[in-house]
């Protein structure tokens, strides 16, 4: 059964972990991947007579969200949700109820297209249990065991208007968000580590209808999971949908090996939070001072820096396009913008940026990268050699590029090299010399192939082309 | 306005969302207990107090914060020697039956 | 009986040794608790050695603390590290928190020697020190009487001559209400003079602690060691404290004494008697009596019967038999923290967070806790109004003398009556003091209650110290 006739709306709940020093109330160590329960202390295992007290820098990261979102920053308080679950130490979450840190924004797109953004509120993480006696999951084990390493790390919900229609366009939001939370410093975006995690409430309904019963999809770890799951999801929707059945309001658990989502618990069970005024806090007020301060400390955003960039390589052709936003995502355009600035042509910082720059290997110093594009341009390397050299910097990121070439043995040929090679090459190759005479402008190809080879690889193609033309007169 | 009852249902309700359980003795005590002192309260259910905010501290102190700083060393010992049961450093508890909300 | 300022200075002296001092109280102690029952565990062997660490400072002519050698006794709700502190509940029996509390640390800076934790109402619920699981206190001037609560421990623990100072904490008049019945002096200050951090929780928004004394000096002369800002309570507040000493000489000529009808409204006979009498020792010393009338305060009782066991029940949901104290071990984790809260609180405690869950339950909010909130802010303005023309209240601190055991268990709201005089206080974030004042037609002792505006503890104290000296003997 296809989705004919029917349209997707997804809304997404992200949480994402602020990357502090220490925790959102206490002074322990925000830290993935420690031994278990040694970033722990009395407030956030909230023993007795323990109080919360707020982390400064998570407030400024939230609030860098916020503005980063075109969100409204406004004076906000904690509340308390009660439940109990063991993995919540105190029974209750701190968290933002019905007086958000920030509301009522939006993102773009990088296709133009607008996203509301309904809020994004601080809360506390939780512990983590490990589910023992059957495949890990919750369900059939006898015991479970917590660690509380990461109870009271800070995180910020955005939750998203339930503006997207496509498994496709959830992701970019995704990927997107993702971006303009890493370049404000909120987070290194790991999804897998769970630094970021998405939830999405996905619905169908016949355009122009009003929205069908939601089901919200948990587990979803990667920004392919997401699109996988909401295709999937949307499908059974319909499916059930024609085959005359009800949509059950309910969460539903993505599984990644199956590719499908299954039931987690039906939402009959209602919960009866209990939110009521934080009492251990006091109001959060973001006084204008502050709130400028933080956004003259704002970074550039991805999509003015990739504005800036389409900028200074004066094109926004299709491949410019892809290029620059791989360059951004990977956070290169720095290096780009200061070769061009050094003199180096944009366009081909920013291919050498995009294509050859990998940032586990290792990344050039800002000038080695722009002398070794300039190197480039000039014709004093190859292409072939430039790539080479990049490769060295990687590990050696301050070195002169001209040593580091002339270790490779790309020693600059001379001119009068050149123009032997060029000479004993046309002398040999008459008949497509005289062809290329004609007019037959493909053979420079060729002719730059034969200085190439008896240069190995040492010419500069611009040059042989620019000696052929003269000589052809 | 009219006062929300209190039955020995709605005490049953709100022992469960509190993890308490109730003999049937304690229930009905419970139940006329409770709907004592929210009679009582009917003196300010009743008050027309639509101007004024609520007051959640006296003082109206804003923006109490900490810096961004490591300040506790591990005290995993002492805590965990304290915990009714721990394996492999961590908490142990029975099963449990559904996931977070 | 010796006070704590003239110990202090009998052992800066070197007329007496801190050992001498601590082994006194230990063998008062061990000579009369058995019969009053106000610690629920003693410290015998870490006192001893701080007190001997005091001797040695001493003999070498090192700085001392202002408490240096006094005894001192703490309600068993104050996080003590390494010491047993259980709150009176079975949930918490045998619970040794991993740090001190704010109050402890001060203490043990200024010198002070803790010799003991004391018993309360079961995580100070209740006006009695009958809601202890571990027995009662009983009354030092009559064993037959009840010593007030939930503070009963350390009121009766000064009472008895045991020490000159302990602390307790008043949520709704657990400090004033015992001072009155057991004759001493006993403060409540401003919201946020004292850190909480370190005392277990019962209402956040109300709990204080707080002295008490056999002296209004005495009473001064702690708050200078342990008020002040803690940057680990964020409802701290972040100021410069009056001069508590100084206010002590000040005499209250000229001072407007507002006598207030709603603090004396059903207040016994021989109880109003010492009121008036009280208020007439003011004017004779140079005060000027007002008849002042806040008919709101009566409004405070259902407040606060909604307020505090709302918060309650989200303070105390954390016992729930997974990280600290009692477990009554289940397969599931569910029915463990339902088994173990069961076993682990007393009636009044089950009976206020009962009471408290359904005052935020959904639905109700509003109309209780939400009212409750809102009431209060009506109680603050009308306090400052009424502070608009006196200086400070004068009035009861309790309706009766200490009542017999049994008398109001089985009656929960007769009970919660004993706290209408002391409850505003708590609401306004006020201070107040209860300084004994003759006793009533039973011999048991009165109380009668100053109270001032918001930070003006040092008011309280400059009014009780004119009425301590006019006290009839």
């Amino acid at each position: 059964m296809s989705m004919e006739g029917y349209e997707t709306v997804i809304g997404l709940e992200v949480h994402c972990e602020l990357k502090t020093a220490s925790k959102l109330f206490c002074g322990c160590r925000n830290a993935f991947g420690d031994a278990p329960n040694t970033n722990v202390c009395p407030v956030c295992l909230g023993l007795p007579g323990s109080l919360p007290v707020l982390n400064r820098h998570a407030v400024e990261l939230a609030i860098r969200i916020g503005l980063a979102l075109n969100c409204a920053v406004k004076p906000s308080n904690f509340h308390r949700k009660n439940y109990f679950y063991p993995d919540m130490p105190k029974d209750y979450q701190i968290s933002q109820y019905d007086e958000p840190l920030n509301e009522g924004g939006s993102l773009e797109l990088p296709d133009g297209t607008v996203i509301g953004i309904t809020r994004a509120h601080m809360e506390e993480d939780t512990g983590k249990s490990t589910h023992l006696g059957s495949s890990g999951r919750i369900h059939g084990a006898e015991n479970s065991l917590i660690d509380y390493n990461r109870s009271g790390v800070p995180l910020v919900e955005i939750v998203s208007e339930p503006d997207m229609r496509s498994g496709v366009q959830a992701r970019a939001y995704a990927a997107e968000l993702r971006a303009i939370l890493m370049a404000v410093g909120a987070t290194d975006g790991r999804l897998e580590e769970g630094s970021m995690r998405i939830d999405a409430n996905v619905s169908v309904r016949k355009p122009g209808k009003p929205f069908g019963t939601r089901c919200e999809i948990k587990n979803l770890n990667s920004l392919r999971s997401l699109q996988r799951a909401i295709e999937y999801e949307a499908q059974r929707q319909v499916n059930l949908l024609e085959a005359g059945e009800r949509i059950a309001q309910e969460t539903r658990h993505w599984d990644e090996a199956a590719g499908r989502t299954g039931t987690m618990r039906s939402k009959e069970e209602a919960y009866d939070y209990r939110y009521f005024p934080e009492p251990d806090l006091v109001p959060l007020v973001p006084e204008e001072d502050w709130l400028a301060e933080i956004a003259a400390s704002m970074p550039a955003l991805p999509k003015q820096r990739r504005q800036n960039l389409l900028d200074l390589c004066g094109a926004d052709d299709q491949a410019t396009k892809d290029l620059v936003a791989t360059v951004v995502d990977r956070d290169l355009d720095p290096l780009v913008i200061e070769a061009t600035l050094a003199g180096a042509p944009a366009a081909l910082a920013l291919a050498r940026a995009a294509n050859e720059l990998d940032a586990t290997a290792g990344l050039p110093s800002g000038p080695s990268f722009a002398r070794t594009v300039a190197l480039e341009a000039s014709g004093t390397l190859s292409a072939t050699q430039a790539k080479a050299v990049l490769g060295v910097l990687a590990t050696r990121p301050t070195d002169d590029p001209e040593a580091v070439a002339k270790e490779l043995g790309f020693e600059q040929l001379s001119d009068d090299t050149l123009l032997t090679t060029i000479a004993a090459v046309l002398e040999a190759n008459p008949e497509e010399w005289a062809r290329y005479r004609d007019g037959d402008d493909k053979l420079a190809q060729f002719f730059i192939g034969k200085v190439m080879a008896a240069t190995k690889g040492k010419a500069n193609g611009k040059a042989v082309v620019a000696e052929l033309v003269a000589r052809r007169g | 306005m009219s006062e929300p009852l209190l039955t020995t249902a709605d005490v049953a309700h709100v022992a469960k969302l509190a993890r308490l359980e109730l003999t049937d003795e304690e229930l009905a005590t419970f139940t006329d207990q409770l709907s004592q002192v929210l009679e009582h309260a009917s003196d300010i259910a009743a008050l027309d107090l639509d101007g004024l905010g609520p007051t959640a501290h006296p003082f109206g102190l804003t923006n109490a914060l900490r810096e961004d700083v490591v300040t506790e060393v591990s005290m995993r010992d002492d805590i965990l020697a304290a915990a009714p049961a721990v394996e492999d450093d961590r908490f142990k508890v029975g099963r449990i039956l559904g996931e977070a909300p | 009986m010796t006070t704590a300022i003239e110990l202090a200075a009998a052992i800066k002296r070197g007329e007496r040794s801190a050992v001498s001092v601590a082994e006194e109280a230990f063998a008062a102690i061990s000579a009369r608790d058995g019969e009053i029952h106000a610690f629920l565990s003693l410290g015998q062997d870490h006192a001893m050695e701080a007190a001997a660490r005091v001797d040695a400072a001493v003999a070498q002519g090192a700085p001392l603390g202002p408490l240096a050698g006094v005894p001192v006794a703490l309600k068993d709700n104050m996080c003590t590290k390494g010491w047993e502190t259980t709150c009176a509940s079975k949930i918490l029996e045998g619970w040794k928190p991993p740090y001190d509390g704010t109050v402890v640390e001060r203490l043990h800076a200024a010198g002070a020697i803790v010799v003991g934790k004391t018993n309360l109402d079961e995580f100070a619920m209740g006006s009695s020190t009958e809601n202890s699981a571990f027995g009662p206190t009983r009354n030092p001037h009559d064993l037959t009487k009840v010593p007030g609560g939930s503070s009963g421990g350390s009121a009766a623990a000064v009472a008895a001559g045991f020490v000159p100072l302990s602390f307790g904490s008043d949520t709704g008049g657990s400090i004033r209400l015992p001072a009155a019945y057991c004759g001493t002096v006993g403060l409540k200050p401003s919201y946020g003079f004292i850190s909480r951090y370190g005392l277990v929780a019962f209402a956040s928004s109300l709990d204080q602690i707080g002295p008490f004394t056999t002296t209004v000096a005495d009473a001064a002369l702690s708050m200078e060691v342990v008020a002040g800002y803690d940057p680990k309570d964020a409802t701290s507040i972040n100021e410069a404290m009056p001069d508590f000493t100084g206010a002590l000489s000040k005499g209250v000529e000229g001072l407007k004494v507002g006598v207030c009808a709603d603090l004396l409204d059903g207040a016994a006979p021989d109880v109003a008697r010492r009121v008036a009498e009280a208020a007439a020792v003011l004017e004779a010393a140079g005060a000027t009596l007002v008849e002042v009338a806040v008919p709101e305060l009566k409004l405070g009782l259902s407040a606060y019967y909604l307020l505090a066991p709302a918060e309650a029940s989200s303070n105390l949901a954390r016992y729930d038999g997974v990280r600290f104290g009692l477990r009554e071990e289940r397969d599931d984790v569910v029915a463990m923290n339902t088994a173990t809260r069961t076993a682990g609180f007393g009636a009044e405690v089950k009976r206020r967070i009962m009471l408290g869950t359904y005052a935020l339950s959904a639905g109700y909010y509003d109309a209780y806790y939400g009212k409750a909130q809102k009431t209060r802010t009506l109680i603050l303005h009308a306090l400052d109004r009424a502070y608009e023309s006196v200086d400070v209240l004068l009035g009861a601190t309790t309706p009766t003398t200490a009542f017999g055991f049994g008398d109001k268990v089985a009656d929960p709201m007769s009970m919660y009556l004993s706290d209408l005089f002391t409850i505003p206080s708590n609401l306004a974030g006020h201070p107040a003091i209860s300084v004994p004042f003759g006793t009533g037609d039973d011999a048991m002792p009165i109380g009668v209650q100053v109270l001032a505006p918001g930070k003006r503890d040092d008011l309280c104290l400059q009014v009780a110290a004119v009425l301590e000296a006019g006290a009839p003997r």
